[in-house]
């Protein structure tokens, strides 16, 4: 098959470049071939409000946490940025899709596109100080944006409802069609479409060559510097697309709850979702998913039998986990025998 | 008779007292308690469910036939996490009564569902006015800001205080609280010359204390919510702001029972206004606090105990009420207007807001075996929530 392209010419007669070329391409179309569980994992993520209708509420929020960390994971996994203050970006979208449906229309679609837009504009402002500075000030500056913006929609009450949260948040059925029901399932299928899109969406991103020099620059800054990479401009573009998926998430969350409180700019959201990305794993689409799928399912479990003290039990499980690695914390088999090995 | 209607009958038959049975076993009542019980507002959450197991450790599990059952659910005070354990335990564990609610963003947030789901929602801790106009089926048993700060606008004019800066946490409780005092303190001839509000997390006293001292007012009104009073007072005494004849007054928040003993003897003197204190002069009260400390392991109760503790007697008096049989609107219609001696004092649920009348008494701290203790010496009585007047 590969006879018939004329580069195969070239590479024979020795155009190194080339060769590593196709190469580079080959492992490309390989890592963004669909593995067979896959599919299975979204079909019983969609089945699941229909067969277990009592969790449609945390299927929900699993889906927004979820798509809220894969946001984290292209700035922090895939680009090497830290980042804080990821919860401003979460909160910009929240407060933009609530006001939206209050002030010009219920719709839950055009409300997304909002947040997402709104999220995105503000995302493309702060990669500004983002492109600058080192890992350090990058932490106090996003720390500080999503302060900032805590503070503002603290001040603005009469716009926002200050601490109390915006009030008065109505959304409109879904497509026209799907009401949001009291038991939840609008409102996590609603959530896993729009997680499913933009799951795809960042697959696409990530896999193509763009991608690869994301994870150039994370790999080393000056070297993709020195190959020609636009480090700025790349920088300043996956962190705008981060801002505007946390957007979205932010607005799932708004819409889907019927309102917004300044907690989604906190500090503890943008702690909470660094920490489902070390357990989930960073750099691996799937990672956001699967972190958010054990971290809220163990908050579930926990806090409903010790909720006083389900902190601590999650807060073992993370240090075990980070002590033993997560490799061989789910394959317990392997201890005994890298213990012997070493 | 024909077989027909013999099997008719007999059909019937056995589905009336199958379900006369069932209705005689009694589902039971089941209370979804949603608190936060873990960060910043943990003592809340402990305080609360403390009380509400309480309440039924003293008063049995049983009423007019019904088990009653808490559920109890940690919010984190996240209003997004409240709404969704809410949406939860009425959807699956069908809850009969939702209580808790620990600030007032998570009571609004759980608002929209009370009455989409028609389920009566107790408040038992948030405190801001406004709370109890976000659904008809919500009743509160806590109290209300304005119905606190008023009282103490009464008392200190009449007290030689005619000029106060007031200084409040800047969110919902504290801006009703700058409200009221306020408007009822200029009412009485008062002066305020200044009012300041301080960033509810992490906030630095120091900056605004300076600048009271420099104003040298004849009092300071303070509202911090309960756990950052200890800082408020512990600054105030560092900067001789006392020795400079500059009272502190306070909603009793300040100088919230759950901590007051690690404020020390700055807080020695400091006259609050609120509607419990542990040491009110009552035998129920004594009771109570005797009860309670046995319960938790030597733990003082405080005003958010109060509010668990009488909201669980408000729900068990509206399912005894309403015969066991009780469902949303029975249910809150029942909790409207029911009035009891409390620990507190006498306690009135007003029928038309649904909000709690009470008495408010104004308090000074005194030391008394080595332990400081809100001493009340002033009572104003049956206070309505002066935030709903309008």
């Amino acid at each position: 098959m590969s006879a018939v392209r004329p580069s195969e010419g070239t590479a024979v007669t020795g155009a190194p470049l080339s060769v590593s070329g196709d190469r580079a391409q080959a492992a490309l179309l390989r890592a963004a071939r669909w593995r067979a569980w896959e599919p299975l994992l979204w079909l019983a993520a969609f089945a699941s409000p229909l067969l277990l209708s009592q969790y449609s509420a945390i299927v929900n929020e699993i889906a927004i946490v979820a798509l809220f960390a894969i946001s984290l994971d292209l700035v922090l996994g895939y680009t090497g940025i830290v980042s804080l203050g990821h919860a401003a970006f979460f909160g910009f979208g929240a407060y933009s899709a609530a006001l939206f449906a209050k002030h010009v229309m219920p719709d839950p679609l055009v409300g997304l596109a909002v947040g997402i837009a709104a999220a995105a504009v503000l995302g493309a402002v702060a990669s500004l100080t983002v492109q600058r500075g080192s890992d350090l000030t990058r932490l106090m500056v996003t720390l500080g944006t999503a302060l900032i913006l805590l503070e503002l929609a603290n001040k603005l009450d009469w716009l926002t409802g200050g601490a109390d949260g915006l009030q008065g948040v109505v959304m409109g059925p879904v497509l026209g069609q799907f009401e949001f029901d009291l038991m939840g399932r609008t409102a996590a299928w609603y959530s896993l479409a729009v997680l499913l899109l933009c799951f795809l969406f960042v697959r696409r991103f990530v896999r193509s060559p763009f991608g690869a020099t994301l994870e150039a620059i994370r790999d080393n800054r000056l070297r993709a510097m020195a190959v020609g990479i636009p480090v700025g401009s790349r920088i300043a573009l996956v962190y705008t697309v981060a801002a505007a998926l946390a957007g979205a998430a932010g607005a799932l969350l708004a819409q889907t709850t019927g309102f917004a409180s300044l907690d989604v700019f906190e500090f503890h959201r943008s702690a909470d979702v660094l920490l489902i990305l070390v357990v989930g794993g960073t750099g691996w689409l799937y990672g956001g998913v699967l972190g958010a799928i054990v971290f809220k399912l163990m908050q579930d479990f926990l806090s409903a039998i010790t909720p006083q003290y389900w902190t601590f039990w999650l807060g073992l499980f993370l240090v075990v986990l980070v002590l033993v690695g997560r490799d061989r914390l789910f394959k317990p088999w392997t201890w005994r025998r890298r213990g012997r090995a070493a | 008779m024909n077989k027909r209607n013999l099997l008719r009958a007999t059909a019937c038959a056995a589905l009336l007292a199958s379900g006369g049975l069932a209705f005689a076993q009694g589902a039971p009542f089941k209370v979804g308690l949603i608190l936060p019980m873990t960060g910043q507002q943990a003592t809340t959450g402990r305080q609360v469910e403390a009380a509400a197991r309480l309440w039924i450790a003293q008063n049995g599990d049983t009423v007019a036939g019904r088990k009653v059952e808490l559920i109890v659910k940690d919010d984190t005070s996240l209003p997004d996490m409240t709404r969704r354990l809410a949406q939860e335990l009425i959807v699956n564990d069908k809850v009969d009564v939702l209580a808790g609610m620990g600030i007032t963003p998570s009571a609004l947030a759980v608002a929209p569902l009370a009455t989409q789901s028609k389920t009566p929602l107790v408040v038992m801790a948030a405190a801001t006015s406004s709370i109890t106009q976000a659904s008809p089926f919500i009743v509160r048993s806590s109290f209300t800001l304005p119905q606190v700060s008023v009282a103490l606008a009464d008392w200190a004019p009449k007290n030689g205080i005619k000029n106060v800066v007031t200084l409040v946490s800047d969110y919902g409780p504290g801006i009703d609280a700058e409200k009221f005092f306020k408007e009822r303190f200029q009412f009485n001839g008062g002066k305020v010359p200044e009012s300041l509000r301080v960033p509810l997390r992490n906030p630095d006293f120091a900056p605004f204390l300076q600048k009271v001292r420099d104003l040298k007012p004849d009092a300071l009104f303070v509202f911090v919510p309960s756990g950052a009073g200890a800082a408020v007072m512990k600054q105030f005494a560092e900067r001789g702001m006392d020795k400079a004849g500059i009272r502190l007054i306070a909603t009793g928040d300040v100088t919230d029972d759950d901590q007051l003993n690690d404020m020390g003897d700055a807080a020695v003197g400091v006259v609050t206004s609120h509607h419990y204190s542990a040491a009110h002069p009552s035998a129920a009260n004594k009771k109570f606090v005797e009860a309670f400390q046995k319960a938790n392991n030597g733990l003082r109760p405080n005003f958010m105990a109060m509010g668990g503790y009488d909201g669980m007697r408000l729900i068990y008096d509206a399912i005894k009420k309403t015969g066991g049989k009780g469902k949303g609107e029975a249910l809150v219609n029942a909790m409207k207007g029911d009035m009891f001696e409390s620990p507190r004092g006498p306690v009135l649920i007003d029928a038309q807001t649904r909000d709690i009348t009470q008495n408010v008494y104004l308090r000074k701290v005194e030391k008394k075996d080595g332990q400081l203790w809100n001493v009340e010496f002033d009572v104003i009585k049956d206070v309505k929530d002066p935030g709903k007047t309008k």
